[in-house]
Parts: structure tokens; C-alpha cells; sequence
């Protein structure tokens, strides 16, 4: 007699280790394969769009740490390249080159632990999280030195960067970029041939080239998938136009290309801040602005390439001292439009390193 | 370097093809017709010179009046880009089609328009809220809300 069977719902999440964050998948399964998968949103929603409508431009600064909090730092710079574009601020040589360190840091800072926790969901319990948070620590270290914080650096400011860096920065800057890449060679040598990694992250969860452009992925997800976009390439701002770096790509856009990608812009986020220490002029770091900045009625769309993907803040101005609307695009959320597809006809373990490989973190997904 | 395309020589090319759907255009942005954003961000996405493959953004901004909402495009192919915006009007039931049929990226932001501005997308696969909870009053981005304070 055939055993009469039904796929039934479970909700992954939103207390769950594997969903980095107070994320629900609503899954519904046929044994042990998922067959349907709805994300669900909203735990972590702050209303970030509605309370920066009510504070001035320097005032909302800090609430862009809040966004995606592993890589605060990329957060300021995208708000104040919107807003300098908005108010026509000029901004000091010295300020862009420090803000292109800081960026750079911080990417690598977000990639290890995206590349961390993906590897704790592939199996790889704790062992290669904590060889990579060793590392991010140094970073921590030196985003302490510049303002003081570890975590919401709040350092960027509109036509600038609040302070110049301490004497003892350049130095300790100096030993991480020379043993940096050793550290990647570690990893690689641990990680890159695995053959548990291989096992779990080859062919599965497989984003195709056309899917992630129709979808509007971004970052480490589209250039996995195949796709050479970098908008530190294709539409420098800073001074990004004045480095040699490559954009590595995937093949096949499954989750070991992710991982692959982001392990290989590490490598290249060291040789731009080698680079930057070396051209590193000397000067004013902050053009003066006032305080309560008006800038004049219009709008303007500033965007970064952020560790996780794009990052744009879309600003509109009425001329008074707080915007009138303030709209964050969040790599985040969109990366995770295809998820569904992406986990459909997998059993849940490969479900869960699916979702790890996108590197999201929910206070950009929610806002 | 990505470069904006004026809205203005995008607007005399689209007039030809669609007589009378061009609201207003200036060198950033061009302003169409609700009733006709689909057709021409069908004819944005497939005309193999401008082949705006990627739809970057899509957000909306409550003036009172009207509701404008706001989409840039980008051709990841040439490296360009465009503004495009369309007026929603009535603030009970405000609808415009829905673009998820072109660019899917547009699923989870159309969504947060209808969840934060209250306007309605038609032709969206699952149009419910995003980030709020399905019995909340109000749509909180919008300039009029109030929630009592």
C-alpha cells in the first residue's frame, strides 16, 4: 500500500541562526525538498525614510550607520556622495583618498564575515569565522583610531571626513595591508579546494546570468552570476578613476562563485588602499558647510558600489533644512528578489547556504 | 563613467512613437503618461540602442497633488542611464500598472511603494505589504500620515 504523503509549511526563521537576522522563509516542503518559499520581511523596520524627513542632513548621517551595520562606513559615504551632489559641496583631495581607504576597509571587514557565516551555514562550524574575525578585529582597530567607534563609525561628513588620522593610523594601516594577503592565501589554502566546501557549494543555488540582471541583483550576487559591473568602474566617483584594480567574476553564479568573488575583491580591495597610501595628499580634510545646510530645491541620486551590492540614496530637496524625501536603494532587499528561485527543487540544508551566499544583512533589508 | 541620458532627446524620440504621452522633459528626467509607462518602458527595455536591461531603482514621492514615482534605468550594455517618472493621481485608490512583468527587480519595491505611499500596482504577482503588518492603518511615508502622536 503507497503511503499517502503531503508537503507541509515551515517557517525558517525569524529566530533562526541561519537567517543572519530577524528574516522568516515560510517554506513548504515535499519531504525533505523545498517546493515553495516565501520571504517574509519587516521584523528589524525602523521607518528610517520617515525619520530622516525630519532631521537635518548632518543629523540623519548616523542613521545611515544603522542600515547595513557591517559596513557603516560605505553607508556614510554613499549618503554624503548624494547630498554633495545635491548641494554642490566640493570635497578636499585628502578627504577622498581617506574615504576611499575607509571604504576599502570596510569592504574587506563585511566580505569576511559574509564569507565567515557562510561557511559556519555550510558546516564549517566557527573554525573559519573565527580565522577571518581575527582579521576583521585589525580592521576594527584602525576604524577605532580615525573616530573612536567600532561599529557606527559615523565618520564621513557632508563635504568630508569629521577628523584627519591620527599619526600612529598610516603605520598600523602600513602592517595590515602587508599581511592581508598572506591571511587570504590561508583561507584559500584552507577553504578554496575543501572538499566539504566543494561538496556543498558547487552547482548549488545557481543565480543564471539573465535572471540576475532581469532582477536587478547587484554587487558580489550579479558579478558572480557573470556579469562585469562594478560601479566603481562603471561610474567612478570618489577618486576610484585613479586605481588599477580588476572586477572578478564568476561562471555559473552558484553559491562557491560567490564565495569565490568575494574572497578575490578582498585581494583587490588591498591593492587599491596600497595604492591610496601612496598617492595620499596632504591638506584640509573638510570643507566648511553650514551646519544647517539648505541645499537648493532639486534631486539627486547618489550611489556606491557597497561591499554588498548597490547602495543609492535618492534625496529630494525643498530648500529647506531637512529633506523632503529620503529614499534608500538596498542591495539587500533587492538581491533577494530570486531567492525563491534559487532554492526551489533543493533540500532545505542547501536552502539555508543559498540564502547565506547572498551576504544580506537585515538592517538594510527592513530599513 | 555612466552616462545620463537627457530627457529631453529621449523625449522627442518617444513622441514620435507615441504621440502625446510625454508629460513634461528636461535634460535629467522625462515624465510620461500613467496610462502608457508600460509601453514605453517595454520599448525602453527592448530597442536594441537604448536597452535598458537594468532597472536600478523605483521609488515614489508624495507632493501633495500628486504622487510621483520615479524610475532609473540603466543599460548595464552601453553604460547609460535615464530617468523616467509617471504622476499618480487621487490619494484614496492611486494605481499604476506594474513593470514586474519587464524588470522582476521590481517585485520587492513595488511592494514597499504600495506598503510606505499607498499606491496600488497593477499587475503585480502578490501586491501586500512588505514591511508592515497586514491590518496597519495608513501608509507612513505618505506627507499626511499621522499616527496619532
Amino acid at each position: 500500500m503507497a503511503i499517502k504523503t503531503e508537503p507541509f509549511v515551515i517557517n525558517i526563521g525569524p529566530q533562526h541562526p541561519s537567517t543572519h537576522g530577524v528574516f522568516r522563509m515560510r517554506t513548504t516542503l515535499d519531504g525533505e525538498v523545498v517546493v515553495d518559499m516565501e520571504p517574509v520581511f519587516g521584523y528589524l523596520h525602523r521607518g528610517i525614510e520617515k525619520l530622516a524627513e525630519g532631521r537635518t542632513y548632518t543629523q540623519n548621517i548616523p542613521f545611515t550607520d544603522r542600515l547595513d551595520y557591517l559596513a557603516s562606513m560605505s553607508n556614510n559615504l554613499a549618503y554624503v556622495l548624494a547630498v554633495e551632489k545635491l548641494a554642490g559641496v566640493p570635497v578636499p583631495q585628502r578627504a577622498e583618498y581617506l574615504r576611499v581607504i575607509m571604504a576599502e576597509l570596510q569592504r574587506i571587514a563585511s566580505h569576511l564575515i559574509g564569507v565567515g557565516a557562510f561557511l559556519n551555514d555550510c558546516g564549517a562550524f566557527m573554525t573559519p569565522i573565527l580565522y577571518m574575525i581575527r582579521e576583521r578585529e585589525k580592521i576594527l582597530d584602525l576604524f577605532e583610531m580615525v573616530c573612536g567607534q567600532r561599529l557606527t563609525y559615523n565618520y564621513m561628513r557632508v563635504g568630508g571626513v569629521s577628523q584627519d588620522i591620527p599619526e600612529e593610523f598610516l603605520p598600523a594601516l602600513a602592517k595590515f595591508v602587508k599581511v592581508m594577503p598572506g591571511f587570504i592565501d590561508e583561507y584559500d589554502q584552507l577553504l578554496a579546494e575543501n572538499e566539504i566546501v566543494l561538496a556543498r557549494a558547487k552547482g548549488v543555488g545557481i543565480l543564471p546570468k539573465e535572471l540576475a540582471i532581469n532582477i536587478s541583483a547587484s554587487g558580489p550576487v550579479l558579478r558572480a552570476s557573470g556579469v562585469q559591473w562594478d560601479i566603481r568602474k562603471a561610474d567612478p566617483y570618489s577618486v576610484y578613476d585613479r586605481f588599477e584594480f580588476d572586477i572578478p567574476t564568476g561562471s555559473v553564479g552558484d553559491c562557491y562563485d560567490r564565495y569565490r568573488v568575494r574572497i578575490q575583491e578582498m585581494r583587490q580591495s588591498v591593492r587599491i588602499i596600497k595604492q591610496a597610501m601612496e598617492q595620499l595628499p596632504s591638506g584640509e580634510v573638510l570643507t566648511e558647510v553650514p551646519l544647517r545646510l539648505r541645499p537648493p530645491e532639486g534631486e539627486a541620486y547618489g550611489h556606491i558600489e557597497a561591499p554588498k551590492g548597490e547602495l543609492g540614496f535618492y534625496l529630494v530637496s525643498d530648500n529647506s533644512e531637512t529633506p523632503y524625501r529620503f529614499h534608500i536603494r538596498a542591495s539587500c532587499l533587492i538581491n533577494l528578489t530570486a531567492l525563491c528561485d534559487m532554492m526551489i527543487g533543493w533540500k532545505v540544508a542547501d536552502a539555508i547556504i543559498t540564502f547565506g551566499s547572498i551576504d544580506i544583512c537585515m538592517g538594510e533589508v527592513d530599513r | 563613467m555612466t552616462v545620463a541620458l537627457s530627457g529631453k532627446e529621449i523625449a522627442a524620440k518617444l513622441q514620435q512613437r507615441f504621440p502625446g504621452t510625454i508629460v513634461e522633459s528636461s535634460e535629467s528626467s522625462l515624465v510620461v503618461k500613467s496610462e502608457s509607462l508600460l509601453d514605453i518602458a517595454s520599448f525602453l527595455k527592448t530597442s536594441p540602442d537604448l536597452d535598458f536591461d537594468y532597472l536600478t531603482a523605483i521609488t515614489a514621492v508624495d507632493y501633495y497633488a500628486y504622487f510621483e514615482v520615479v524610475y532609473q534605468l540603466t543599460s548595464l550594455k552601453h553604460n547609460h542611464s535615464l530617468v523616467v517618472k509617471t504622476h499618480c493621481y487621487g490619494r484614496d485608490t492611486p494605481v499604476l500598472p506594474s513593470v514586474v512583468s519587464l524588470w522582476r527587480g521590481a517585485d520587492f519595491q513595488e511592494r514597499e511603494i504600495y506598503d510606505l505611499m499607498g499606491i496600488r500596482f497593477d499587475g503585480h504577482p502578490n501586491m501586500k505589504r512588505i514591511f508592515l503588518w497586514a491590518g496597519f492603518k495608513g501608509h507612513p511615508l505618505r506627507k499626511d500620515f499621522s499616527n496619532g502622536d
